[in-house]
């Protein structure tokens, strides 16, 4: 019988390797994986490259991670927030890497690697600082029908922390509103998948159909309580 | 000076008037966002946020608010009847892919054919962060720029050749400020309308540029 359901995040996370490169879900305060980013905090792997849109913010989650020393490197599209004082402090230091890639590209390179395509030429970016490497070489740039584009390489996780809303023992999922954003494309980016839903469900109670993320792209699911709002969802993070 | 700049209000109303029925719209963080509240209630228009939303609405009622539904600047926002999710590759295929009709975004700098600078002051010690800012300059079939022509200081925003990290090139069809609305071509600026009492020479005056008349844009 396949069951995909795991008892503990701790449970889910057990095997991490230090120098892993973790894909992390979420935009702004929607579709963060927070009990799983506690997880890893707490599982101790260190070394380790993050993919998430931002860099933390506050002090608790990703910002922990970062603060605890445990991340090498973070690829993202948009580190600076009014309360990123965390990783504006280690990036300032020197003490943490940034790969700043817009935001699109961000996520088609992710899909990419999921998909199993090799690389692909966008034209976001052409022309512009994020149109070189991070050492400051200049990537491979090719004019197609006359318009300008940059190769992109896929961006591969070794494990992916994403939030669902319902799962099942195979781990079909479906999200809720805006909290979908990057989970469909990490999940399937990575060669473990972790989700945290809010509802497991008997197999068969998703409508296939309404199933957004098919179970081959997920490893483990977790269930986690919701602390609701009074219009449902999730709770602002304290 | 006879004549009066245009409010942020009002830059906003001038806006929403050139956008169209049916049109699908992507309003960027800051001033660009006030857009919404000016376009004609007899008008279906569709706004479309980068993390994954078409059909946005207005925020909710104190309360009422829901933090899996939020828009790119991360405030709470609503659904329409109609609306859509979608994941964030198909949201940026969107834009890429030419789908939207218009994105309206702010600016540090407009060159007078269109580059644009907006995501990255370049400063030493200043965090860089791009977020959705150059796949919506070059995928939307129209940018359109909404800004203050000058800085605190007096200074054109609209310039020859930008100074600040590009964002774009080439793809800034418009600009609405608050003095002037200008096209942005191969060629160079064009007019499309300034405010009452305000003379074309005046306005190359203040950008240091030269204008060509409105023809029939």
């Amino acid at each position: 019988m396949i069951n995909k359901i795991a008892l503990s995040v701790a449970d889910a996370l057990a095997d991490t390797q230090n120098g892993a490169t973790i894909l992390i879900g979420g935009f702004g305060t929607s579709g963060i994986p927070i009990e799983l980013i506690d997880g890893l905090l707490e599982q101790g792997a260190s070394d380790l490259t993050v993919v998430n849109n931002n860099a933390g913010n506050g002090e608790t989650g990703l910002a922990a991670l970062l603060k605890a020393g445990r991340v090498r490197k973070i690829i993202c599209s948009y580190p600076r927030q009014a309360d990123s004082q965390v990783f504006d402090a280690l990036y300032r230091s020197g003490k943490l890497e940034l790969e700043l890639i817009p935001q699109g590209n961000l996520s088609e390179r992710i899909r990419a690697a999921g998909a199993g395509i090799g690389a692909f030429f966008s034209p976001t970016g052409y022309g512009t600082e994020l149109a070189n490497n991070t050492d400051g070489s200049a990537k491979e740039t090719r004019e197609i029908n006359g318009k300008h584009y940059v190769l992109e390489l896929p961006i591969f996780g070794d494990v992916a922390l994403i939030k669902a809303e319902k799962g099942d023992r195979w781990g079909n999922l479906t999200y809720r509103m805006a909290a979908r954003n990057f989970g469909p494309v990490m999940a399937a980016a990575a060669r473990k998948t972790v989700a945290t839903v809010h509802e497991i469900v008997a197999l068969g109670e998703l409508d296939p159909e309404h199933i957004i993320t098919p179970g081959i792209f997920v490893r483990q699911v977790v269930l986690i309580d919701r602390v609701a709002t009074q219009a449902g969802g999730t709770k602002l993070a304290a | 000076m006879t004549y009066q700049k245009r409010s942020k209000e009002q830059l906003a109303i001038r806006v929403a008037q050139d956008i169209g029925e049916g049109n699908i719209v992507n309003l960027g963080i800051g001033m660009p966002t006030l857009v919404a509240n000016h376009i004609p209630a007899d008008l279906e228009v569709v706004l479309h946020s980068e993390n994954g939303i078409l059909g946005m609405g207005p925020a909710p009622a104190p309360g009422l608010e829901d933090y899996d539904l939020i828009n790119a600047g991360k405030q709470p926002v609503s659904l329409l009847k109609g609306g859509s999710y979608f994941h964030h590759a198909d949201s940026f295929a969107m834009m890429r892919g030419g789908h939207l009709d218009i994105c309206v975004l702010g600016a540090f700098q407009v060159s007078a054919t269109g580059d644009l600078a907006n995501w990255h002051t370049g400063a030493p010690g200043a965090i860089p962060a791009v977020g959705g800012a150059m796949d919506l300059a070059i995928g939307a079939r129209q940018t359109w720029v909404m800004m203050d022509l000058l800085t605190k200081q007096g200074q054109s925003k609209v310039v020859a050749e930008c100074t600040y990290p590009l964002t774009g090139i080439g793809c800034v069809k418009r600009i609405y400020s608050e003095f002037a609305t200008l096209a942005c071509t191969p060629q160079g600026l064009v007019l499309i309308d300034l405010v009452d009492g305000l003379t074309l020479s005046e306005l190359e005056a203040l950008i240091g540029l030269p204008i060509s008349p409105a023809l029939t844009v």
